[in-house]
């Protein structure tokens, strides 16, 4: 016999469920809905979206683990979450976080007995140019600040719904302070769809080649190899991929296209589409750009409405191409495109084992282009401005432009187009970084260089990025950084393979031990070997690259490390002292004896 | 006949067939490469990395790496045994293996390999996560303390036994093994010891109830022999090529 109020669940559950189509590829898409409307998932409820999808209990649980926006425990009905890059740290997120719990009563990460709010971190939600910044119910607010924080705290003991809010909390500048071929030129929608029409898919793949074009998101594979792979690979039913799953810290260029040139993006994959013979694309949202899906859902509609798409696309009835947005729930590993396609599918996101690469077994096991939200963008006005004009800019290995995401110490963070082979220097110049000591180059992931490489081009053959440019000035403490990027990567880590599941937090725990002054020489080696390991043995990306930022920083800023480190060739991980004071309870004491002094515990630690 | 397309491993010449792993095609012709995750009788997994090789400078999984003629991989280098410690290292530090006091020690493939390794001690610091064993069922005892998320349990239980008993649950350092029922427990489950999942786990965290310590320690697979001689790579045929290193 069903109780009254579980039969109110079931019936929320099979609601959701079926406008989802009871797809189980949908999943996490049912979850983040049935979220939305509970506030968190219990055990009850996931079983009753496992039975109303007939799927297994423990593949919904498995996908209720994973992602950092699903909550398996209470949250409050106001879930506040705080940016928590490098960048939110540098513009004072910490001292905000304390003082909104303060004015809440509400411990870090902990839900208010009421069940009215509950005020956490999370990993950089893309607003390094506009920061602190955080999420209400995954809704961004930006330009964070005490009065700001005030209001907010009234807000939600008031429980005044999200809708009633000031809308200039929630605002959202696109700071684009240089344009160039990409953001630059006008681009009359449909104008790449035509082209391809008119001149068919092959010319259009042949523009590709000539272009040069690189994939954007970092990586740098060749477009036009990827789209021909695709769409020479056996098999009727293809997909198009946009990865917009944009959680490299430091990166925000990707929303700034969303929310600008969302119409550019969609002609790109919808051209795509075209050329490799796919019906159908994914845009897969990161979670912390949700407040984007409303206006990216009008859009699509928009398209559809003026025959740019879905069926009969521009009057030709075998142009049919349609496109689904996928939101994200805070998971980024799934920036890693096999990853990304596992979590498309509805499970929790783990790389695959490569090859087979996705351009001949990718969703659903059928071959998918995955290219990053610039990368369509940009191939949408290589079809009707021509391969030739793209690569009259840039250099030799890396054609056209780059959109850098300017933010850290300078007077004009913002989205900076530049042709690829710039400086390091210019850019500085241009947003007005006066004292910049380092620069951490395309995100934690990527590399950390030091003033005596200003003169370094951003470019494949040198300096290859995905967008992220965070500058730390003189003031800075580089280690600050550095131990903030491993916490990220132990955050984020799958968990899959072994050295990045356990090197992660090996790592963080190292640098913290130098950084609150505790390390020796013997850490800084042990750092090296660690960061070897990882780097040749991890399954995926992320773990290869989680330990960048400590080497780079080893080598470039070796003081950093220097000045902090004791006079001893080994410190001990733990502290022996403190690890006596559960003996000193129980036995009472309290006298001097029952205390190591400095030299007792050199002693006693030596190897 | 045409001859069989081959690749190099450490100088020697293995042949394999179209689809093979390097992995695999190692293993039948009797020469061991370290692994956890990795189960001939399974498909491959990929997530304990122990098995890296070096495949034309490159370093990878040879459980995950197709076999491709021409290919050189080096396996038994001074590199790569350094890795493969330093990943023993971290899987000994994440749990709480206890040798000395664990009915497996002498039969652990987790033991056998990082002796085969060359690791003498765990290295990095402990990590002492609190995990419960469960003691529910009738026949079997899980130790979580001892499980290194190979995984090797779920795919049994899921592929083989068609009863889909457990899985890995958590994202990162949080990530841990499960049994699918509502408590959590073990005792719940239809699970048999007569089950495949009851027979690959490659440490003590499926253990048998009721009969410890029947081959005494010292006595037992891996206290004979080293883990490449008398490991699954013994467990070939004649006729399929194995080849014991003895």
């Amino acid at each position: 016999m069903a109780e009254p109020e579980s039969s109110a669940l079931t019936e929320t559950v099979r609601d959701i469920v079926q406008r989802h189509n009871s797809m189980p590829t949908r999943l996490l898409q049912i979850l983040r809905d049935v979220q939305d409307r509970l506030t968190w998932l219990s055990p009850e409820t996931l079983d009753r979206v496992a039975q109303e999808l007939s799927i297994s209990p423990n593949k919904v649980h498995s996908v209720a683990e994973f992602y950092s926006f699903l909550y398996t425990a209470p949250r409050g009905c106001y879930d506040i979450l705080f940016s928590d890059n490098i960048t939110d740290r540098m513009l004072g997120n910490r001292e905000l976080l304390h003082y909104l719990c303060d004015r809440l009563s509400v411990g870090i990460g902990e839900m208010r007995a009421d069940g009215t709010v509950t005020v956490g971190t999370t990993s950089c939600t893309g607003m390094c140019d506009q920061g602190p910044a955080a999420l209400v119910n995954g809704y961004t607010l930006t330009r964070l600040d005490k009065p700001r924080l005030d209001r907010i705290a009234e807000l939600v003991e008031s429980r005044t719904p999200l809708e009633q809010w000031p809308r200039e909390f929630f605002e959202v500048a696109s700071n684009i302070r240089r344009a160039d071929i990409l953001l630059g030129r006008h681009f009359a929608d449909g104008a790449a769809l035509r082209a391809v029409l008119k001149r068919g898919s092959e010319a259009i793949l042949e523009e590709m080649i000539k272009s040069g074009l690189r994939g954007q998101g970092g990586a740098g594979f060749k477009l036009a190899a990827k789209w021909m792979s695709c769409r020479n690979a056996p098999g009727d039913v293809k997909y198009v991929v946009c990865n917009a799953d944009e959680g490299e810290p430091g990166t925000f260029k990707d929303r700034v296209l969303m929310q600008d040139f969302a119409d550019l993006v969609f002609e790109g994959m919808t051209l795509c589409g075209r050329v490799i013979g796919a019906h159908h694309g994914f845009v897969y949202l990161r979670g912390e750009y949700r407040y984007l899906l409303d206006s990216l859902k009008a859009t699509l509609q928009r398209r559809r409405d003026a025959g740019l798409l879905g069926t009969g696309i521009l009057g030709d009835p075998t142009f049919n191409f349609d496109i689904d947005i996928h939101l994200g729930a805070g998971a980024y590993v799934c920036g890693e495109e096999s990853a990304l396609i596992e979590s498309l599918e509805g499970k929790h996101g783990v790389p695959r084992i490569r090859p087979p690469f996705p351009t001949t077994h990718g969703y659903l096991n059928k071959p998918t282009v995955v290219n990053n939200v610039e990368t369509f963008a940009t191939a949408a006005k290589i079809a009707v401005e021509g391969g030739d004009w793209f690569a009259s800019r840039g250099t030799a290995e890396s054609k056209g432009t780059k959109l850098l995401s300017l933010s850290g110490d300078c007077e004009r963070p913002g989205i900076y187009e530049y042709p690829f082979g710039v400086t390091v220097r210019r850019v500085l110049e241009d947003c007005g970084a006066r004292d910049a000591q380092g620069i951490q180059m395309a995100g934690p992931a990527g590399h950390m260089i030091s003033a005596r490489e200003f003169d370094r081009r951003i470019c494949f053959e040198d300096l290859a990025t995905g967008g992220s440019f965070m500058v730390f000035d003189q003031s800075r403490d580089i280690l600050d950084g550095i131990r903030n990027f491993t916490h990220f990567f132990v955050h984020e880590s799958c968990g899959f393979c072994t050295p990045c599941r356990v090197g992660t937090s090996l790592m963080r725990d190292l640098v913290t031990k130098v950084h609150t002054g505790h390390g020796t020489l013997y850490d800084l080696e042990e750092m090296r070997k660690l960061g070897r390991i990882m780097q040749v043995a991890c399954h995926c990306g992320l773990g290869q690259t989680a330990p960048n930022p400590v080497l780079d920083s080893l080598d470039q800023f070796p003081e950093a490390y220097q000045r902090r480190l004791r006079a001893t060739t080994f410190e001990p991980a733990f502290d022996l002292n403190a690890a006596l004071e559960d003996a000193r309870q129980l036995t009472g004491r309290s006298d001097s004896g029952a205390y190591l002094n400095e030299e007792d515990l050199l002693l006693g630690a030596m190897p | 006949m045409s001859e069989e397309p081959g690749f190099t491993l450490d100088g020697r010449r293995i042949p394999f067939q179209d689809g093979q792993t390097v992995m695999a095609a190692a293993l039948e012709a009797g020469v061991y490469i370290p692994h956890l995750c990795f189960n001939p009788d399974f498909a491959p997994h990929g997530s304990c990395r122990v098995c890296l090789v070096k495949v034309n400078g490159r370093m990878q999984a040879s459980c995950a790496t197709p076999a491709a003629a021409g290919l050189t991989v080096e396996s038994e280098t001074e590199e790569l045994r350094d890795i493969r410690r330093g990943i023993l290292q971290m899987l000994f530090v994440e749990g709480n293996h206890v040798c000395p006091a664990c009915e497996k020690s002498g039969a652990c493939q987790l033991q056998a390999v990082a002796y085969y390794v060359g690791m003498l001690n765990p290295h990095f610091s402990h990590f002492y996560p609190r995990r419960p064993v469960d003691a529910s069922h009738a026949e079997a005892v899980i130790d979580f303390n001892r499980c290194i998320l190979c995984e090797l349990c779920v795919r049994a239980s899921r592929d083989v036994d068609g009863k889909n008993i457990f899985a890995v649950q958590g994202r990162g350092i949080q990530a841990h093994l499960v049994v699918n029922t509502p408590s959590g427990k073990l005792g719940a489950t239809s699970f048999s010891i007569h089950d495949k999942a009851a027979q690959v786990c490659p440490t003590g965290a499926i253990l048998t109830k009721h009969q410890g310590y029947n081959i005494p320690i010292g006595q037992r697979l891996y206290d004979r022999k080293p883990i490449n001689v008398v490991g699954d790579v013994a467990q070939l045929p004649e006729s399929k090529g194995g080849r014991r290193h003895d």
